[in-house]
């Protein structure tokens, strides 16, 4: 996982967007978040991560079959960043791809690498976002600037036994509320929060119901929910729809906010540094589209 | 179920999940007069499946359906509750 070394305070935001710093913290349990600096890109904090991950790994990047990128904030165009980051790990020849998807992203990776690792070899998927540019694209909004802060985290999926075995996975797109989160760099970032909250609140958990369910395992039984990093309340919230405990659910919101594509992953990097090897562990994201899903892994 | 037998069952839930006064006009925003925010919506929407004894479908979490107590009134009759 990579982090900005920026940190940007609530007190900070506040002022910038007319609110205080408590009502920051009450409404998205946020207390600060990490911004990139201007030129710092996508595929940079991408990279940072990938070198971390591997080196944990203990894996050349030579070896690697496939490199997933996941970001909703990389500028628009083509190429998309997997390609930069494929140059900067020194990649010449190993197919790298591009997966547009803000917040879910990361999850929709790791489910595809999970079907293409016996394939292709090792692949890397990265979920790496800039978001401070999409809140900095315009004017700063007052509801939904103080969310979103910069980061990029990264696993190693392979056919090869690792450290946890993914199991089982759910992947669902709704089409419907495509409009209710959405940005375009043509505008600000625009967010119906009511109608986001209640589709998530109802979504994360019904898909990680549904992928426990089908292997039968009870959700108090799992060691740890990894989850998207959108806001604190959400995440309390998904935890009693389960019926866990609210520190089942792992979170790290309050130091770097809603990191989109990023934020599972970089929960999962800290939560396994943090914590003794646990399972089984779920992973599961909602995002803009909107797209959900779960995975299982023991 | 009689109205006006849904009708106070549904002021019941909200006052449950609000904790605050009603409006009395029952087409006032329950959104724009603050009574219920983007985290009390979901808890409202449970308590009504459990209250009324229906399950509202993904397709219908449309905030604008529990905007206000005529709407959902609207919804619930709609639904047999």
């Amino acid at each position: 996982m990579h982090v900005p070394e920026r940190v940007v305070t609530n007190e900070e935001m506040a002022g910038r967007i007319g609110r205080t710093a408590e009502w920051i913290e009450g409404v998205s349990g946020i207390c600060e978040r990490r911004w990139a600096a201007a030129e710092t890109s996508v595929a940079d904090l991408a990279v940072a991560a990938a070198n971390d991950c591997l080196v944990r790994a203990g894996v050349e990047a030579s070896t690697l079959g496939m490199i997933i990128v996941a970001s909703g904030s990389a500028r628009p165009g083509f190429p998309g960043p997997a390609a930069e980051v494929a140059l900067q790990l020194g990649l010449e020849n190993t197919p790298a791809l591009d997966v547009p998807m803000a917040s879910a992203g990361s999850l929709f990776g790791m489910a595809m690498a999970a079907q293409m690792a016996g394939h292709f070899g090792d692949v890397l998927v990265i979920g790496a976002e800039k978001m401070s540019a999409v809140i900095e694209s315009g004017p700063l909004d007052g509801n939904t600037a103080m969310l979103f802060g910069d980061g990029a985290g990264a696993v190693l999926v392979s056919a090869r036994t690792g450290r946890w075995e993914i199991l089982d996975m759910v992947l669902h797109t709704d089409g419907q509320y495509r409009d209710s989160l959405a940005f375009d760099w043509s505008g600000p970032l625009r967010m119906n929060g009511l109608s986001v909250i209640l589709q998530a609140a109802r979504k994360l958990p019904s898909s990680i119901e549904e992928v426990l369910g089908r292997q039968k395992v009870a959700a108090a039984d799992v060691a740890v929910f990894l989850l998207h990093q959108a806001n604190q309340n959400l995440l309390l919230r998904v935890a009693k729809s389960l019926g866990v405990p609210g520190e089942r659910v792992y979170s790290n919101v309050a130091r770097y906010g809603n990191t989109s594509s990023a934020s599972m992953l970089i929960a999962a990097a800290e939560w396994s540094r943090e914590s003794p090897a646990a399972d089984p562990v779920v992973f599961s994201a909602f995002g803009a589209g909107f797209h959900w899903g779960a995975i299982l892994a023991k | 179920m009689s109205d006006a037998n849904r009708h106070a069952r549904l002021l019941g839930v909200l006052k449950t999940i609000t904790a605050q006064p009603l409006p009395a006009d029952d087409d006032e925003s329950l959104f724009e007069s603050g009574l219920l925010d983007s985290f009390a919506l979901p808890d409202l929407v449970s308590a009504l499946e459990l209250e009324f004894s229906i399950k509202v479908p993904d397709r219908d979490l449309n905030p604008r359906k529990f905007d206000s107590v005529s709407r959902m009134e609207t919804y619930l009759e709609d639904h047999g509750a």
